[in-house]
């Protein structure tokens, strides 16, 4: 349904490029939850905005549908890692946000469709919990209801595929453990195509269908890993062996990159013994700063 | 000090209402009182310094008189004409180069290089191009708040989060829906505030415009009075345009805090 085909990224600084991306290709089916995991910095944020088209690629393309797709639409929602509800606007006005685009306002369309509109968002921040908050502004809410409300207005446009990147990073270990599980149940409900970044191995496990493990500069996909749990996934799944088993293959891959482990005991002498000789033998030499 | 949170001398926080109130009503009263105590000095001449009783009844007289009336009618109805033409040219520029960058190439240099020509000194050249009737005053308000005005609007612009136009896009608006309803209606409350002080400066600007050419005005007036040295009825009239100041900033503010209520958590 949603095709990424040789989507690449090359970020031109004044004095040189920074290739962010090597050609990455993929396909997600109806109904999937795809989360693209690795370090930060590995530019799977940037593929999502492409897919976005927030962010526009050095080559390659994005098929919606079997469509090419170019600039933003909202038949792909997103949700952000930062708080992005319009501050000015109620819980129930940014839940219906797009209905109110001039665009969207059709005098053709019948009373009931409207109404189904307005039904809908309401519906999905009620399912959000959300309830009681219909009318309070996005300041009088906490970061957790700020996230499931922008998600609430993401899915009552009825994205073809929805877009979340890092949604629950800024939260606190507590509160996006509830993210996680309401995320299960309104996938459970509304059963939409999801690509999902995260660098958080436990939530991509958790909530994903299929993961795409990322290696860092330039990003590519190091591995296609399909999660064997079906749509029912209790809490104590986490601390389950066969889930124990997929994190630790996952820790693998995403820590081969990392510092060697001559670097680390370089750095731990240094730490331990600050003595002057041995850091004027370590430190370069500084470049003069004009 | 034992509790950094609570006193009223912790830092940032918050005092109880009636405390600021009374703080506030303090700062009036020490400034009349040291008025009252150096007036009353024998070393004092009251041609400079009047004593605040004289100047009380030099205004009860005042305000009988129909020239106060006049006055105060007459400098608000050039205040207004200016500032609203320079509100509703320079909030749509201000808006246009806070969202394009290609706009605050264009017009953001030139408008840094007009604003810091002292606008008192295009007094002349503003009677030689629009005479030494009302379209010169108003002229003289308009180009002393106008720059000024564009260039908080575009920062007020610029400052609201570019999360908010990627999220906008990602729900299906235009770049015409995200100008509108979304960047414009963000940075409402800083162009409003924006508004409040350009207000300020437009009364300074009206005081200049009527000192060199008029028959009325607050301006005018007081330039009147120092001409007989009746320096009492002078200080009335500072103090009407003290008092004229703060009531349009409270009116402002409170505006403000009314119609932008999801912008403003604390109301005092």
């Amino acid at each position: 349904m949603l095709e990424i085909r040789d989507i690449e990224k090359t970020f031109a600084t004044r004095k040189a490029s920074v290739r962010a991306l090597d050609p990455i290709s993929f396909s997600v089916k109806a109904g999937e939850f795809v989360t693209l995991l690795g370090p930060s910095g590995c530019g799977k944020s940037t593929l999502l905005y492409i897919v976005a088209g927030l962010e526009k690629a050095s080559g390659g393309s994005v098929w919606l549908e079997g469509q090419e797709v170019r600039g933003a639409g909202p038949e792909r929602g997103m949700v952000f890692q930062n708080y992005t509800l319009f501050p000015w606007l109620t819980v129930a006005e940014n839940a219906s946000f797009a209905h109110q685009l001039p665009r969207n306002i059709d005098y053709s369309k019948r009373p009931s469709e409207i109404m189904n509109q307005v039904g809908r968002a309401s519906a999905l921040l009620d399912l959000m919990g959300l309830a009681d908050f219909h009318d309070a502004y996005p300041r009088e809410l906490s970061g957790g209801m700020k996230q499931r409300a922008a998600i609430a207005r993401a899915l009552a446009n009825s994205p073809r595929v929805l877009l979340m990147d890092e949604p629950f990073g800024a939260l606190d270990a507590q509160t996006r453990e509830e993210m996680q599980e309401m995320m299960l149940l309104l996938q459970a409900h509304e059963k939409t195509t999801v690509l999902f970044v995260t660098h958080d191995i436990d939530e991509a496990i958790y909530l994903s269908s299929r993961v795409l493990v990322f290696s860092a500069r330039p990003g590519r996909i190091a591995r296609d890993l399909p999660v064997p749990f079906g749509p029912d996934r209790p809490v104590d799944l986490k601390i389950s062996p066969e889930f124990m088993a997929l994190k630790r293959e996952l820790f693998e891959l995403l820590h081969q990159g990392a510092q060697g482990q001559a670097d680390r005991s370089r750095l731990l002498r240094k730490l331990v013994d600050p003595s002057p000789q041995i850091s004027s033998k370590d430190h370069e030499p500084e470049p003069p700063s004009h | 000090m034992r509790e950094p949170f609570t006193s009223i001398f912790a830092l940032r926080r918050p005092i109880s209402t009636w405390t600021y109130r009374l703080a506030t009503v303090v700062s009036f009263l020490a400034v009349l009182g040291g008025w009252t105590w150096v007036s009353h000095q024998s070393w004092v001449n009251p041609i400079f310094i009047p004593k605040p009783e004289d100047v009380w009844r030099v205004g009860l007289d005042l305000i009988r008189d129909e020239n106060l009336g006049r006055d105060v009618k007459m400098s608000f109805l050039r205040v207004t004409y200016g500032f609203l033409l320079s509100a509703a040219l320079g909030i749509p520029l201000g808006i246009l180069i806070g969202a394009f960058e290609f706009c605050e190439g264009l017009l953001q240099p030139l408008t840094e290089f007009i604003r810091y020509i002292p606008v008192p000194a295009l007094v002349p050249i503003l009677m030689i191009l629009f005479g030494i009737d009302e379209l010169s005053k108003v002229m003289l308000i308009f180009i002393g708040t106008f720059f000024q005005l564009v260039l908080m609007v575009a920062d007020a612009v610029r400052r609201v989060p570019y999360d908010l136009v990627q999220v906008s896009y990602t729900l299906g608006a235009r770049r015409r829906d995200v100008l509108e309803l979304v960047l414009a209606r963000s940075a409402m409350p800083e162009i409003f505030d924006a508004l409040r002080l350009c207000n300020g400066w437009a009364w300074t600007y009206v005081v200049v415009a009527e000192l060199v050419a008029a028959n009325d005005g607050l301006g005018y007036r007081i330039l009147k009075f120092s001409r007989f040295l009746q320096t009492p009825k002078i200080w009335f009239y500072l103090l009407v345009l003290g008092v004229i100041g703060l009531a349009l900033d409270i009116v402002f503010r409170k505006f403000n805090q009314r119609v932008f209520r999801w912008a403003n958590p604390s109301l005092r």
